[in-house]
């Protein structure tokens, strides 16, 4: 299969000589074209710092990224704003909609700065709501709806593009159960009926328990790997909690 | 000492944010005490008696505007500092979470504007009494002046002014800074920045009808101060226009982002065309919560704009004017048909007497002057205003209810008045027996006139009966001054038999008659010394008969013009130099204190792969709407304003000739609000950068 992402040996150090940090310990992994992987690890296990080299937001200090087939350390200036707008899209834990635009306005953003033709972006914008069923959230402006609603504004938008890849960093971390799992619910019917090829990083182990597989992450390094197969969810959670008492009292806020 | 040590550290820290508060109380101070230091320079300069006069008149004025231009800054001070307080919430609480009480936390916003005044008011007199050294140049040259002798001034009494003008000023604002933080909750101070303006969207249906009936409104008021101008026939019904365009004005800014953005969503190929719709709504949100400021601006940059051209136009008009209504040296004239109650035997036998005869009978050697030209002017009880106006009178009357309808016309016989005209070189009349011409160059008067003469209006002078030549007012005047002021004066011809009681006034006109031991100013001094000198026969004479003799000359006329025009002038100036920078700085504070709220926003563009590019733009279309906005407003309301006021002092400017100070008023404008404007955008660009 197409492998969308590869990561060969990163590592990202910060600080100076006297007192270096290793933030990424010499980390690689695929990831196949319609895969929905996660990354799981506590505070400071360099999971955040992963995904921003990923995002391109950081530089990794050693290794390469490819999206594609395209090395991503390589790019520059414009052609990595253009690299971000087109292929990689995000959903973050705190939302990042923008408080003076509608709903509607949000999503179509992301298409109008890729100057696209304005009867798609209407059309692309009504079908995607429709699919994330926030269809009667389209008029409202984000203050005005429920978090969970803000959060599958935002995975609207970060999908509308048609990305290669979609960050998620902590997409449930704000969010009550039940949003929470109407969010993951939508990111696996994203998954499945539109092929599209997410990386989410989490803590918890209920919105992990979504992903095909799992990449736990300690100290900057890939500690140990999950993967869902033929599982139902339920057992594949109690596959993670198992590998989350293993990592010991570290993860201890989990669930 | 310890908070003392604090404001010093934070307004070094927010120096950014404080940059152009600073520089704008800076220009403040120092143009304050550049206009009132003016009677300090006036002392160096050597100048003419009736300049001097101006001068002080100037002087007088400029302390009135001061009380004026002090509250201006005031609101803009107690203004400014309001919204450069409230985004510092957050650190507020965090003064509390540590345990100060909230007068210490007073103390620290004290001590910052202690700092901040003092430093403020010296940079700005430093600057001011350097600024005021420029200014007397430019005194000396508007007065011509003589500036031989240059000295370094310096007014202790503006200076002590200016410090208490502003030191009010700055206890205003401490005063203020203290009532809001007493009213400061700690769980809102540190739940501020979280919290956030909650967006207010209004209605757009609601919106697209406000904007409608503000337009209708502003047009309504646009018509009646241009077009409608005959309509407004009192003061109130000024007032409700001007109150009219001021409520639209604000119901404009309450409605038209509202009303732009429902009418850019109809066009979704410029609506969803790259961040157009990010900018629209930035503007939608940050109009929707600045309506009163925006109102504020607009009207302070429409009087600026107005005041500015209005003045600078006047000024040229003035100037023009005065070439063309001098044309000969001086004016002599003296009532005739003195009454016997009030009045010497001497005077009363004089006043039947011409002019000539009555300054060589007392002494005057009439060889001072040359091309001389005696005319007399008669009145009947038969042609009063009253009469001339004929049909038209009850319209006038309701029209312009301020004349003395029954006061008699002014009457000149044909040959004399083209005696007169024949020396200024203006146009000659003809008439036929049973004809008159009304001469009249006062616009609102002419106005008024060519309503009846456009009805044929006959009039009866004399026991005869003259029907006018033409259907209009002529051009013409009897007395030189320097604008055009004849009401009207009706010319009949020389059959008419007008008798020596209907006298009412004596002219005579002529020239210096110079030669190369004297010019125009040496006689006209030795003139000046035969009406005014205590030991000059001719004085002596007049004074001990009780005969009064007034003269007009052309170099006074043009002094008092040139000095009415110049004091025009400086007022405008500082008036409008207070209004622009009070406006602009608003606008840029404005602006730069919400730069937080967007550094977020536009962070978030950042993430979703907007370029700089993009980013710059977006970020310069955004500020430079919001500067446009109520510019754009501002002019179209001077374009009637300025009309307004023109028609107001009844002169009549051609476009062109309005278009050298109109191109002045812009440049000014430009570099100063444009000025605010790129510092604004600078400024904003470097944090957005930082986020």
């Amino acid at each position: 299969m197409k492998q969308v992402l590869e990561v060969k040996q990163i590592e990202k150090y910060y600080g100076n000589k006297s007192n270096l940090t290793k933030a990424i310990d010499n980390i690689s992994f695929d990831v196949s074209e319609g895969e929905f992987v996660g990354i799981m690890g506590a505070s400071g296990s360099g999971k955040t710092t992963f995904l921003n080299c990923v995002s391109t937001i950081d530089r990794v200090t050693a290794g390469h990224i490819l999206v594609n087939g395209e090395d991503i350390t390589k790019l520059k200036g414009n052609r990595l704003n253009k690299f971000r707008r087109e292929e990689l899209g995000f959903i973050f834990q705190d939302f990042n909609l923008l408080d003076t635009l509608t709903a509607y306005e949000n999503i179509a953003l992301a298409l109008t700065i890729q100057k696209v033709n304005s009867q798609e972006i209407d059309k692309r914008v009504k079908e995607i709501a429709s699919k994330f069923d926030i269809t009667e959230t389209m008029n409202k402006y984000p203050y005005q709806v429920s978090g969970g609603q803000k959060q599958r504004i935002a995975a609207a938008r970060a999908i509308i593009t048609n990305p290669k890849l979609i960050l998620a960093d902590e997409p449930t971390g704000a969010l009550d159960s039940k949003a929470a799992r109407q969010l993951l619910e939508s990111m696996e019917r994203l998954n499945k009926e539109m092929n599209a090829t997410i990386l989410m990083v989490t803590h918890d182990a209920f919105t992990a328990s979504y992903a095909d597989r799992i990449l736990f992450m300690k100290d900057g390094a890939i500690f140990n790997e999950l993967v869902k197969g033929n599982d139902t969810r339920k057992e594949f959670f109690a596959k993670i909690i198992d590998v989350v008492t293993l990592l010991g009292g570290e993860l201890n806020d989990v669930i | 000492m310890m908070l003392f040590k604090l404001s010093v550290k934070n307004i070094s820290k927010s120096m950014k944010d404080y940059t152009i508060y600073f520089l704008t109380l800076i220009m403040g101070v120092a143009i304050f005490y550049m206009f009132n230091s003016l009677d300090s320079q006036e002392a160096m300069l050597e100048v003419s008696s009736s300049t001097k006069e101006i001068v002080k008149m100037m002087v007088d004025m400029i302390g009135m505007v001061s009380v004026l231009v002090a509250i201006i800054l005031g609101f803009l001070i107690v203004y400014a500092n309001n919204f450069l307080i409230k985004r510092r919430k957050k650190e507020f609480g965090l003064y509390m979470t540590l345990g100060m009480g909230k007068w210490q936390v007073s103390r620290i916003l004290l001590g910052e504007t202690l700092i901040i005044g003092l430093m403020s008011l010296v940079v700005g007199l430093l600057v001011g009494v350097f600024g005021s050294q420029l200014m007397s140049v430019l005194v000396a040259k508007m007065f011509q002046a003589d500036m031989s002798v240059y000295q370094f001034v310096f007014s202790k009494a503006a200076c002590l002014k200016t410090c208490i003008y502003f030191g009010v000023m700055y206890l205003a604002v401490m005063a203020f800074n203290v009532f809001t933080v007493s009213k400061y909750k700690l769980i809102d101070l540190l739940t501020a920045v979280k919290k956030g303006e909650k967006v207010k969207m209004k209605n757009p249906v609601v919106c697209v009808i406000v904007f409608l009936i503000a337009v209708g409104m502003l047009v309504w008021a646009y018509y009646k101060v241009t077009a409608g101008y005959a309509t407004i026939s009192n003061r109130n019904e000024l007032f409700v226009t001007i109150f009219a365009g001021i409520i639209s004005t604000f119901l404009i800014f309450w409605s038209i982002s509202g009303f732009v953005l429902k009418l850019v969503q109809t066009r979704k190929n410029v609506y969803l065309n790259g961040t157009n719709l990010f900018v629209l709504r930035q503007i939608h949100n940050k109009i929707n919560t600045t309506v009163v400021s925006m109102t504020i601006i607009c009207l302070l940059l429409f009087m600026t704009i107005s005041i500015l051209s209005a003045s600078l136009s006047l000024n040229n008009m003035l100037k023009k004017d005065m070439e063309e209504m001098t044309p000969v040296d001086i004016n002599l004239y003296k009532e005739a048909n003195l009454s016997e109650k009030e009045f010497s035997d001497a005077a009363i036998q004089d006043s039947k007497l011409p002019i000539s005869v009555t300054l060589e009978q007392n002494g005057l050697d009439m060889d001072v002057l040359k091309d001389v030209v005696e005319v007399t002017t008669y009145a009947t009880e038969e042609l009063t205003w009253k009469e001339s106006l004929g049909v038209v009178y009850e319209e006038a009357k309701q029209q312009v209810p301020f004349i003395e309808y029954q006061s008699t016309e002014d009457i000149i016989k044909l040959s004399d008045y083209n005696k007169i005209a024949r020396l200024y070189g203006i146009k000659e009349y003809e008439l036929n027996e049973d004809e008159y011409i009304v001469l009249c160059d006062y616009d609102n008067m002419v106005q008024l006139r060519n309503l009846a003469l456009q009805y044929a209006t006959t009039i009866t002078v004399a026991g005869k009966e003259y029907h006018t030549k033409y259907d209009e007012c002529q051009p013409g005047y009897i007395m030189m001054s320097n604008s055009h002021t004849n009401a009207g004066i009706v010319v009949v011809p020389d059959s008419c038999n007008l008798t020596e009681d209907m006298q009412t006034m004596h002219f005579l006109i002529g020239n210096y008659n110079t030669d190369k031991d004297r010019d125009e100013k040496e006689v006209e001094a030795l003139f000046n010394d035969y009406f005014t000198n205590e030991k000059s026969l001719l004085y002596q004479n007049l004074e001990e008969r009780g005969i009064l003799l007034h003269n007009m000359t052309k170099i006074d006329l043009i002094e008092s013009g040139n000095g009415m025009g110049n004091l025009l002038t400086f007022i405008a100036m500082y008036l409008g130099v207070i209004f622009l920078i009070a406006s602009s700085a608003i606008l840029a504070l404005k602006e730069l204190t919400e730069n937080s709220d967007n550094q977020q926003r536009y962070l978030v563009l950042r993430k979703i792969g907007v370029d700089e590019k993009m980013i710059n733009q977006t970020l310069f279309r955004q500020i430079g709407i919001f500067f446009l906005a109520p510019l754009v407003l501002a002019i179209i309301h001077s374009v009637f304003g300025i009309q307004f006021a023109l028609k107001m002092m009844a002169m009549r400017v051609e476009i062109s000739e309005m278009l050298p100070s109109v191109i002045a008023t812009a440049a000014f404008l430009v570099a100063v609000y444009g000025g605010y404007f790129l510092a604004t955008y600078v400024g904003s660009k470097n944090i957005m950068k930082e986020g």
